[in-house]
């Protein structure tokens, strides 16, 4: 499927999550602005979320791309608590799920090996991103 | 409609309660992706047992919040609920952020409470129908409640809520002054009124306002006898009885909320309550549902038939071409559409000989 044709057929829709004891939300304000203006649907779940909360809201919304915003160095913890659950929803297979915020790079490659589709860090151009989602993005039936 | 391969696959794990595969459902029902009506299809025969409560009201009401504590005391009395909350999407790009999700706070990690958020994707009237087919989903699974949320804000949503065996509308005290009352739309429309953030100034304005406004309704009958109007003297009572003799009509409530601290939530709960009894009392509830589904099926035959003229405008060079020649004069729009339908005409004619 042609990025225009799956932009005709259906709408991408994202969940933008705050997971763990990180306040900050700016960095996730932003992007889910910026998904918004490029035509997505933005689900924000807000700060302080356990990772099955996560879970729920991605399941029950079933979003194509779960981009988590993790500033507080925790994701080694959190991430894979929610990549467990999706699994267990048979959710993971198509869900893209990106990971942003502070995650050094010796990190990184562990991220990518446990599913996660890509690692954005501070100051990725926000097309970037934007492209990177309209070209990874699951297709589905 | 008979269903195949993945959509019967899909219907089979729905009715089993496999929350995936209604989330996946709802995504195609949303996307309106092949097979989705055969989907709807199969799922109708199992839809029918949940109270379908619609909420409207304007932004900052407190909607999401009060939804929030609703979904908690009927999971704390054992039932399961269902929650689609429809948020406006830009005209431009079709972006949207659903942000409700993020006040269901009560309600995190408890799967029987299945939230989802639906954007207005920009289609006046395929909305209502989007979201009438969500809540098939939801009544299909076996929710016990299902809550459908939106914003007032015009037509489109009044629609919506169109969809719900019983509306409630949000006001929030200081809205305006009673010249608003006034004003048609979606204060027209509501069975229960929630007079939100109740410890407010002006509180209590605002519901004597709302009380006034539905004593002023055209059937003001069935609400003098319950009393909660106030005293109310005899002649106008003389009167009421004359004009309006249906004494089994609903007589719109209002209740007060504060839904930060749940307070008014459980009176809010019975007065639901009392109006899902009294449709099924009075036998309203199949007037509702009928009247429900004839729109439906105009909508839907509407839908279809403009599809198959798109169909034949196509076939025929596309509408830019016609255009063009009604600009030179060539011909003009009546007779265009003349043409086009005329086809499609004698096709009815000839099904509706005797």
């Amino acid at each position: 499927m042609s990025t225009q044709e799956r932009e005709a057929g259906r709408q991408i829709r994202c969940l933008i999550a705050k997971v763990g004891l990180d306040g900050h939300d700016r960095g996730a304000h932003v992007i889910s602005r910026a998904f918004r203006d490029a035509g997505f649907e933005v689900i924000y779940s807000g700060l302080h979320r356990a990772p099955d909360e996560i879970v729920q809201a991605a399941v029950q919304e079933d979003v194509d791309v779960l981009g988590i915003s993790i500033l507080s160095g925790a994701h080694n913890t959190l991430v894979p608590k929610i990549v467990d659950g999706l699994k267990e929803y048979d959710a993971f297979e198509d869900t893209l799920i990106l990971v942003g915020g502070i995650i050094p790079d010796d990190d990184r490659e562990d991220m990518l090996e446990m599913g996660v589709g890509a690692v954005f860090g501070p100051g990725t151009p926000m097309e970037e991103t934007i492209e990177f989602v309209r070209e990874n993005v699951h297709d589905r039936e | 409609m008979t269903v195949t391969g993945t959509e019967s696959a899909l219907v089979d794990d729905l009715l089993d309660g496999k929350h995936r595969a209604l989330a996946r459902v709802i995504t195609k029902i949303e996307n309106r992706s092949p097979g989705y009506r055969d989907i709807v299809s199969a799922l109708h025969t199992h839809t029918g047992t949940a109270d379908v409560i619609g909420i409207t009201g304007s932004p900052g009401a407190g909607k999401s919040t009060l939804v929030d504590k609703l979904a908690k005391t009927y999971r704390d009395r054992g039932e399961t609920v269902g929650v689609i909350a429809v948020d406006p999407s830009s005209p431009y790009t079709g972006g949207a952020v659903l942000g409700d999700r993020i006040r269901m706070a009560s309600n995190v990690g408890d799967m029987d409470v299945f939230f989802r958020s639906m954007s207005a994707r920009g289609t006046l009237g395929g909305l209502s129908t989007a979201t009438s087919d969500a809540v098939k989903a939801l009544d299909a699974f076996g929710k016990d409640k299902v809550i459908i949320e939106t914003v007032g804000a015009g037509q489109n949503e009044v629609d919506i809520v169109k969809t719900a065996d019983t509306v409630c509308v949000l006001v929030q005290p200081g809205s305006g002054d009673d010249v608003q009352m006034l004003k048609a739309g979606i204060l027209e429309i509501g069975d229960v009124f929630v007079v939100n953030k109740a410890d407010m100034d002006g509180a209590e304005r605002t519901v004597a306002e709302l009380e006034e406004m539905i004593h002023m309704r055209e059937n003001p009958a069935a609400g003098l006898n319950t009393g909660h109007h106030g005293p109310v003297d005899d002649e106008e009572m003389a009167r009421v009885a004359i004009d309006s003799p249906d004494e089994e009509a609903w007589d719109p409530r209002v209740v007060e909320t504060v839904a930060t601290d749940a307070t008014g939530v459980q009176e809010l709960i019975d007065t639901l309550g009392d109006h899902a009894a009294w449709l099924h009392e009075t036998g309203r509830i199949d007037d509702r549902a009928r009247t429900r589904y004839a729109e439906e099926i105009r909508q839907l035959v509407r839908a279809d038939t403009a599809g198959l003229l798109e169909e034949v405008i196509e076939a025929r060079g596309g509408i830019e071409a016609m255009a063009d020649d009604v600009l030179v004069k060539e011909t003009d729009p009546y007779t265009v559409a003349d043409e086009l339908v005329g086809p499609v005409r004698e096709c009815v004619d000839e099904e509706l000989e005797p």
